[in-house]
């Protein structure tokens, strides 16, 4: 579960939870594309990490560590908004 | 999640939140300073520089069940992601054998999915039930 913390900043790892980065290599003469993952129901959630406030501690979480719970992800605007 | 730093969510929930709830925020409050965690599920707003309100249901097996999205001046109802929770583990523990209807919520009739039930819908919900 969740480490206390060493400096860091949140990343997508680049894969999915429980399953490794993919890492395709680069074509020679292919057009830059941009990443893209596309968000969908019924697949498997893009893994990250990030730090976080728990329990008066600064600990860093990683989503996959969640693995066999289920879990609720909210996104909100910014801390002190009104709703 | 959301753009700001611990620094500022620590803040936060020592001087606001944890009088609204006993003993502060139960669970962990992420930062995603610079919004990458955010674009990668959709919800970053690159121009004003903030996180939309989205929300997602993830399994044990880390698979996405649900999302919603909102702009930021509505808020969540929360006890909706709940009832959705609630459905999505009865179907998991019913192995996808059951469905649960449009108004479902815990309690009441779950549908069984198969030959018999095709065209005979009618005869076991109502529209009723979708707003009882």
């Amino acid at each position: 579960m969740p480490e206390e913390i060493k400096a860091g900043c949140a990343r997508p790892t680049g894969g999915p939870v429980g399953e490794a980065p993919k890492t395709a290599p680069p074509v020679e003469g292919a057009p830059v594309k941009e990443e893209k993952v596309m968000i969908k129901v019924g697949g498997k959630a893009p893994d990250f990490t990030a730090p976080a406030y728990l329990g008066g501690k600064f600990v860093q979480v990683k989503l996959s560590d969640y693995l066999g719970k289920w879990v609720v992800l909210c996104f909100y605007p910014g801390d002190f908004t009104f709703v | 999640m959301s753009v700001d730093s611990v620094f500022v969510h620590k803040m936060w929930n020592d001087h606001e939140l944890s009088k609204m709830v006993s003993g502060g925020v139960p669970f962990a409050m992420l930062s995603d300073g610079g919004g990458r965690v955010g674009s990668v599920y959709g919800i970053y707003d690159l121009d004003a520089g903030v996180e939309m309100r989205g929300r997602f249901i993830i399994d044990p097996d880390g698979v996405i069940q649900g999302y919603e999205v909102l702009t930021p001046p509505v808020g969540r109802n929360v006890g909706e992601t709940f009832r959705q929770i609630q459905a999505f583990q009865l179907i998991r523990n019913s192995k996808g054998t059951e469905a649960t209807p449009s108004g479902w919520k815990p309690g009441k009739m779950t549908l069984k999915p198969g030959p018999d039930l095709v065209g005979k819908v009618w005869e076991v919900w109502k529209t009723s039930m979708a707003f009882d």
